[in-house]
């Protein structure tokens, strides 16, 4: 025999039918089951294998504590495992049992909509049975704003309780409480935050609340008992049995065995008989008590003292064999076992924000007690408060315990467990690990307190001396697809593009991401690979002219009477001396005088300056600025305000540069004696207000123009048809980063990495001579910063010109590379093909780099070390004749 | 994910802010007249008590201003918090 429906009996709706599929087959359940309980109206005894050894698995539990029938739900969404015990029935479902491991389709599959929602309460409550709502009813009758958050679809505990419903019903109707169904708490952290999941039809939400106190009214769960086969189909918690009973009237054997520790269980024997089922046996290990007395005087057969030995059966139980204490054995034709070993409070998320614990022997427990933050409190049989006396009975003894399954999650047994303990193991925390006990998704809630009680029995402790194991959150497993919320694809993170992106989508840009920015990459015409563009880009540059979109870069605008003053502290070079109209570029270090960020500096006005950064930069540089004006120098009168988004720039470089302005409609005077390298003046191009600067981070005569944001597309297609007649060309990052490599010019971030000096660089011609300090300056004196054998930027020429160094290939000193450690020179940091000289080369960071000028190394590959002539790092114009035009 | 108070926007999210290491580290005035040992000593050496300290924070995605705390390390409790202008509190024993 298996379950089956009882009439008269249940808190579902019956008249409502919901069909389902499960592992392929058509059934039908009813409006307020679960897919536990439709599947044991139908008689479904195994749900799924167990996940190791492959043993037939059923229903054991009602609720979260399920460590055996998981399932994949496949419409109508997907959910790769959940229990079925907190799945709610709904038309259409569609289940198949899974052995406790989810997998993924390779599809992506339909899941609900997932959202986050945040709120702020006075009273969180946890926990929807009569505990919780009653101290959800007090709190909202003092008119806070409340929150109740119940892991189950209905309210009131597992049992039906009318009165809670009638409570749940009347907090429904006050505004200012939530009442949040199938809605699990995943976690309770720091003052008072607490991460929900609500598992709702039509949404899958991730809740942060934050609450000014929270109330945990989490209940108690069963512990079972191990004893051999205790895993068989058919044996369950004696209060799930109720429970299927009672709330969703399905009976679940027609001859039971009733095995407890307590009196609890005494009421599922009686609802059971109640219902119709023959319950054979109540074996109690107590040795008496009045439950038992009365039990027997209601005709029950009690057999104090006994336990189950074993179980008959394959795919369910047919048979329970007894054991008196002497060791006597009786057979009963049985096909239910409901257990109960005992009553925990369910303390998970309790122990997670830090509550403490107490042992309390009466109901062989550990109860909260101490240690919770101020703002949390337990109430009901979360508190260990109601549960029933209970001995500390973990498995009946038996001399092969090899049968005797404590985790049915991690098929670990209590042989498993006093094995652990034979090789030495003295804490639960270690078996745990050694055994996996309580690591799976069930995270151990009924293996937990009997593998603690195990250790105890076998260390010859006291229960209560040692356990239970740690508890973290997320309490019950939660999807990535729930906790990524809205933030997936292109919500995954904020994407900055520029005011002329949509002329670079039209004219088929290829991008590539630069922090948070869209860049254009390279513009490929018909046909052009990578490789062929870029080289296009870059001829078109140093022969003609090209343009690229320099928007992106970070723009600090720094005012103030102190302005001056400050930037002199923050760049390794003067700023104070800058003339108004006059460009300089400049380093920042850190502390510790390595190079952080660099960009020019444009002094508008005696007290003001427009700063660049590198565009991945901007952020850092701002918080720095404003860390050091805050912290150090709150007597520096300086305002920094980031400006990045309301100017765009438009570079335009080559030969052909001044031509290509000047046609675009500049009335700015473009002569390099009128308007010098390094030197800018407001005028207008193409009709709109402009700053136009002599700067270049090409080699070329090049002009930045600096346009208000609006104007940005206006002033690019107006440069892009000006310059038509000259050969214009819009070039992306990849030219850019090829174009400055040929002039030596680093990048932050590419050819330095937090480690170089600007004396690594070559570039101690920027840093100051006089005696005044700036941030990092007492650093570049350091012993280890004045080393000569510090790697210094240097160029490579591969002795074969086809030849492309992989960025980050190491250096190595002779041809052959020995055994290892092979003693390493240094790295590559930048390689390209060059157009302009017909032939590669690279940047690199090379030990003693500039005494090696003149020297061959080698970069080592996988497969051959490729040897390169060691150069200066400046590979076209070296005199700087060609930025003037 | 605790809250932290502040001084100028009360409590809020932890997330809204960053960390600033210990504070009352004052920068020397006069960097160059430090031995190498004095200034690695403030260049890389810091307090790394068990148990209530000073330390920086800023409200980076709030008023963007700097603060000090006095927080338990050991607690990860925020006993105090204070502005750049105001005496330290005591710290608790």
């Amino acid at each position: 025999m298996t379950a089956r429906r009882v009439d008269g009996w249940g808190r579902i709706d019956r008249s409502t039918h919901l069909p389902f599929t499960y592992d392929g087959g058509a059934f039908e359940g009813h409006a307020g089951d679960t897919l536990a309980s439709a599947l044991l109206a139908n008689g479904v005894d195994v749900v799924a294998p167990s996940p190791i050894e492959g043993r037939p698995r059923g229903v054991f539990s009602a609720g979260i504590e399920e460590p055996n029938a998981f399932v994949e739900l496949s419409a109508p969404w997907f959910e790769p495992i959940v229990p079925a015990t907190m799945v709610d029935l709904v038309r259409g479902l569609a289940a198949h049992g899974r052995p406790g491991v989810g997998r993924l389709p390779l599809e992506p599959p339909a899941t609900r909509p997932t959202d986050h929602r945040h709120t702020h309460v006075e009273t969180l409550v946890v926990g929807g049975g009569g505990a919780g709502l009653a101290a959800a009813a007090e709190a909202a009758s003092r008119g806070d704003r409340v929150l109740v958050a119940h892991d189950r679809a209905w309210w009131g505990g597992a049992l039906p309780d009318e009165q809670a419903e009638t409570v749940a019903a009347d907090l429904v109707a006050v505004d200012d409480v939530t009442m949040l169904p199938s809605t699990t708490a995943l976690g309770v952290y720091d003052d008072g935050y607490v991460v929900l999941h609500e598992r709702a039809i039509n949404a899958d939400r991730i809740w942060h609340v934050r609450a000014r106190r929270v109330v945990l009214a989490t209940g108690a769960l069963e512990r079972p008992i191990a004893f051999a086969d205790g895993d068989r189909p058919g044996v369950m918690l004696a209060g799930a049995v109720r429970v299927y009973l009672e709330r969703f009237g399905v009976l679940c054997g027609e001859r039971a065995v009733v095995l407890t520790t307590n009196h609890w269980a005494y009421a599922t024997a009686r609802a059971l008989r109640d219902a119709g089922a023959e319950v054979v046996a109540i074996a109690d290990v107590a040795p008496g008590g009045p439950a038992g007395e009365a039990a027997r005087a209601d005709g029950f057969e009690v057999l104090q003292g006994w336990s189950v030995a074993r179980v008959e059966g394959g795919r369910r139980v047919e048979a329970a064999v007894l054991v008196s204490p002497d060791g006597a054995e009786r057979r009963l034709d049985a096909d239910v076992v409901a257990v109960s070993g005992g009553w925990n409070p369910n303390t998970h998320l309790y122990r997670g924000i830090g509550g403490g614990l107490r042992y309390d022997a009466a109901i062989a427990s550990w109860v909260p007690d101490g240690d919770a933050p101020p703002w949390l409190e337990v109430v009901g049989t979360a508190t260990g408060d109601g549960l029933p006396t209970s001995v500390p009975y973990a498995y009946t003894p038996a001399a092969d315990l090899t049968r005797h399954y404590v985790d049915l999650q991690r098929d670990r047994t209590v042989a498993d467990v006093l094995a652990s303990v034979e090789t030495g193991l003295r804490s639960v925390e270690h078996v745990k690990r050694r055994t996996y006990i309580g690591t799976a998704i069930d995270q151990g809630r009924t293996s937990g307190p009997l593998t603690a009680a195990i250790v105890n029995d076998a260390l010859g402790e006291a229960f209560g001396a040692q356990g239970p194991t740690n508890a973290r959150p997320p309490a019950v497993p939660v999807s990535f697809a729930a906790l990524a919320g809205r933030e997936r694809g292109a919500l995954l993170d904020p994407v900055r593009t520029t005011p002329i992106h949509p002329w670079h989508l039209e004219h088929g840009a290829v991008f590539e991401n630069v922090g948070q920015w869209k860049r254009p990459w390279f513009f490929p015409r018909d046909g052009e690979d990578t490789e062929a563009a870029v080289l296009r880009e870059c001829r078109a540059v140093r022969e003609a002219a090209g343009m690229l979109d320099a928007s992106t870069l970070g723009k600090i605008d720094v005012a103030g009477p102190d302005a001056a003053t400050f930037l002199d502290r923050m760049y390794t070079n003067r700023m104070s001396t800058l003339a108004v109209g006059g460009i300089r570029y400049g380093l920042m270090l850190g502390l510790d005088g390595m190079v952080m960020d660099d960009g020019v500096a444009m002094r508008l006005a005696d007290d003001r300056f427009l700063v660049t950064t590198t565009t991945g930069g901007a952020a850092t540089v701002l918080d720095r600025f404003e860390e050091w004006l805050q912290t150090e120098w709150p007597d520096l009168r300086v305002y920094c305000t980031s400006v990045t988004e309301q100017w765009a720039t438009v570079a335009v470089g080559g030969p052909r540069a001044r031509d290509v302005v000047a046609a675009a409609g500049c009335d700015v005077d473009l002569s390099a004696e009128a308007l010098p390298f390094m030197a800018w003046r407001d005028g207008s191009i193409a009709g709109v207000t402009a700053r136009v600067a002599r700067v270049s981070f090409t080699g070329e005569l090049s002009y930045e123009l600096h346009v208000d944001g609006r104007h940005g597309a206006h002033v690019w297609e107006a440069v892009m048809a000006a310059g038509e007649r000259f050969g214009i060309t819009p070039y992306g990052t990849e030219a850019m980063h090829v174009l400055r490599a040929e002039k030596g010019y680093v990048i932050v971030g590419q050819d330095t990495d937090g480690t170089v000096t600007p004396d690594d660089l070559g570039m101690s011609w920027i840093v100051r001579k006089d005696d005044s300090d700036f941030v990092g300056r007492r650093s570049l004196a350091r012993p280890d910063t004045v080393r000569i054998d510090r790697k210094q930027l240097v160029g490579l020429l591969p002795v074969d010109g086809s030849v492309l160094l992989p960025e980050g290939g190491q250096v190595v000193a002779t041809e052959v590379v020995g055994a290892p450690p092979v003693p390493m020179l240094g790295h590559v940091t930048s390689s390209y093909r060059s157009a302009a000289l017909e032939r590669t080369f690279a940047l690199a960071m090379l030990q003693a780099g500039r005494s090696r000028v003149g020297s061959t190394v080698y970069v080592a590959l996988a497969d051959a070390a490729v040897p390169c002539d060691v150069v200066a790092p400046v590979f076209w114009d070296p005199e700087d004749r060609r930025r003037d035009g | 994910m605790p809250l932290i108070r502040c001084p100028w926007c009360g409590d809020r999210d932890e997330v809204e802010f960053r960390y600033g290491g210990q504070a009352h580290v004052a920068y020397p005035s006069d960097p160059a007249a430090l031995t190498d040992a004095e200034w690695a000593d403030f260049l890389f050496v810091r307090d790394n008590p068990k148990g209530p300290w000073r330390e920086r924070w800023f409200h980076t995605a709030g008023c963007r201003r700097w603060f000090n705390a006095v927080r338990d390390t050991a607690t990860h409790r925020f006993v105090a918090t204070y502005r750049l202008d105001e005496e330290p509190p005591e710290l608790p024993t």
